[in-house]
């Protein structure tokens, strides 16, 4: 007994490796995020075949060096014959397209909406935060369906739809801090001197939840990534010919049986981006934020 | 019991504004798309005709009278006739409900068996291979896209393997993979809480006060600490059979099971827009529903919620 008592108090401090591993892991993530966007923009130096083209000959190749129009296709060919690893390249722009402009649109909204809900208080914050805890209430792929249905899948309206799905969380952290800051003495201060609310949330709100919102951004940008590749698996996001993820892995689905590549190799680039990128989310909360922090 | 009341009607309020507000949201967007009626009519009909169904859907009134008559069917739930079913398209969903129930019932279940035992074990076992091995898959679980993870487990327990069916809904066989596949998500976020609620307790002084006592290592878990950690178990639990509903969507095409996300997603394509609504709003119904119980057994057991 005396033992498992001592081994539960000696486990207790973490060691101080663990910080530095942490950060290590953190740029790691970042290393990987800035390796996708170069790959994203570089796209036609870097592909070795034009996405989109197909060759009705050499259709449904498995991974090969030497294919039967005597081109290496790394990742195998697709049903239409196209190159999946060029594809595959490719659908690294819709995806960080629609991912961060999804962050930004839902970034904009939550800001102006939680800092309105700070300021102005009373109706308006009852009314924006009602909205918010609603919006929580209810599983939002379900209206994004509904909503890309009847308006129809286009870049403009799945980056609206997957940026309002997050605007939330930006909105609670915005609004907390404002309240913590309105209470304070120097606020006044600063309002009897004349200056505006602008320069208050410039440079003393925004500063304050910088990293915070760096946190969330990551987070959510992994999140839109995801739904973004589960509407266009779903054939309610970017439409053929354009490569993206989610729907080259929708595409192969009838080939599973003969041509695993097809869904397999856009797929597995996916989930690891989601993984790696969610995953540095998490690091980098536990680098800048450690109140946020918990399981 | 003091204090349940106004908890429980700020939280039935609470859950009428996020239905008023999907309803809202159903109405708008119904009406930004346009206009039904070429949809109902063959191209070649007369001018009158068109005026004619126009009127019979009430598309000449003013806005917000639609608004109101709109919000009047939503209750009586009439969401009008299914234009590929050719019945009412309340009926149609409700037809499909049962194999989504089946599923969900299914996915929870397994997530449940699963998380529990691998969480209290990671826990107990702190920084071992097995709570390494397993938390880490659990984070991979949390944050792998769903339809994926069915088409990985298509790939290989059924096409390679050969062990279970790839799609339908015959017997429990062509149950397991999607409820696995909807299960994913939950069952990783079980498992990751179950361990911090139980690390949590661990560290209690009742825990180490049990143990100077003497009282042996799987008493204190079994029956010390499983209790204590009970209460934010069951809260994210219970939250995460109505995150369940909206991965159905994927799920159930994935496996062509025919439940109604995969009657949503095929009304879509049929541009069967009543039946598409319908379900939105009934998946938002249950959704809601079922968040109020889960808020409703957590006020019961833990008396601290309801205040705040």
């Amino acid at each position: 007994m005396a033992s498992s008592i001592l081994a539960s108090a000696r486990a207790e401090p973490a060691p101080p490796s663990r910080a530095r591993r942490t950060r290590a892991l953190a740029v790691g993530g970042a290393v990987f995020v800035a390796l996708l966007i170069v790959t994203a923009l570089a796209a036609p130096l870097i592909a070795p075949a034009d996405p989109i083209r197909q060759s009705l000959r050499g259709r449904l190749a498995a991974p090969t060096l030497s294919g039967a129009d005597g081109k290496a296709h790394l990742l195998g060919t697709d049903h239409l014959g196209r190159d999946v690893f060029s594809r595959v390249i490719y659908g690294a722009r819709v995806s960080l397209l629609v991912g961060f402009a999804a962050v930004v649109v839902g970034g904009l909204v939550g800001a102006t909406l939680g800092l309105l809900a700070g300021f102005r208080g009373g109706w308006t914050d009852s009314m924006i935060m009602t909205l918010a805890d609603a919006q929580l209430a209810f599983p939002f792929i379900l209206l994004a369906i509904g909503i890309i249905a009847v308006l129809g899948p286009s870049f403009p309206t799945l980056i609206v739809v997957i940026g309002l799905s997050g605007w939330v969380t930006y909105a609670r952290v915005l609004r907390s801090q404002v309240l913590v800051l309105r209470s304070r003495e120097f606020v006044d201060a600063i309002h009897a001197l004349g200056g505006s609310v602008a320069r208050v949330i410039a440079r003393h709100v925004l500063p304050n939840v910088l990293s915070t919102l760096v946190v969330i951004a990551t987070l959510e940008l992994a999140r839109a990534i995801v739904l973004e590749a589960t509407l266009s698996f779903l054939g309610l996001g970017v439409q053929p010919p354009t490569p993206s993820w989610g729907g080259m892995v929708h595409e192969g689905r009838e080939y599973l049986d003969s041509a695993w590549w097809i869904s397999t190799a856009p797929g597995t680039v996916l989930m690891l981006t989601s993984i790696v990128v969610s995953r540095t989310g998490d690091w980098l909360r536990d680098l800048l934020d450690p109140t946020l922090r918990g399981e | 019991m003091r204090g349940l009341l106004p908890f429980l009607a700020s939280r039935l309020l609470r859950a009428g504004i996020a239905l008023w507000l999907v309803s809202t949201v159903v109405f708008v967007v119904m009406r930004l798309s346009g206009d039904p009626v070429p949809l109902l009519l063959p191209s070649d009909a007369p001018q009158s005709e068109f005026a004619r169904v126009r009127a019979e859907l009430g598309l000449d009134r003013p806005l917000p009278v639609q608004y109101a008559v709109f919000l009047g069917h939503v209750l009586h739930g009439d969401f009008g006739q299914s234009i590929h079913f050719r019945q009412a398209a309340f009926r149609v969903v409700v037809g499909y409900l049962p194999a989504t129930f089946e599923l969900g019932l299914a996915a929870f279940t397994l997530a449940l068996l699963v998380a529990l035992p691998i969480g209290i074990v990671s826990a107990v076992k702190r920084n071992s291979v097995i709570d390494q091995a397993t938390m880490g898959l659990a984070l991979v679980g949390q944050s792998a896209p769903t339809f994926f993870i069915g088409i990985l487990l298509i790939l290989i327990v059924s096409l390679n393997l050969g062990l279970l069916p790839t799609s339908g809904r015959e017997g429990w066989q062509s149950l397991v993979l999607p409820a696995l596949t909807l299960g994913a998500f939950a069952m990783a976020s079980i498992a990751r809480l179950t361990r911090s609620a139980v690390l949590e307790v661990l560290r209690a002084d009742y825990i180490r006060t049990a143990r100077a006592k003497g009282v042996t290592e799987a008493l204190v878990v079994a029956k010390h600490t499983l209790k204590n950690a009970a209460v934010p178990i069951v809260t994210i639990t219970g939250l995460q059979f109505g995150t369940l509903l909206g991965g159905a969507v994927v799920t159930e095409t994935v496996f062509a099971w025919p439940g109604i996300g995969r009657l949503a997603i095929q009304s879509i394509y049929n541009r069967d827009y009543p039946v598409v609504q319908c379900t939105v709003f009934v998946s938002a119904v249950l959704f809601i529903v079922i968040n109020f119980c889960v808020d409703l057994i957590y006020g019961l057991l833990d008396p601290r919620v309801r205040s705040s």
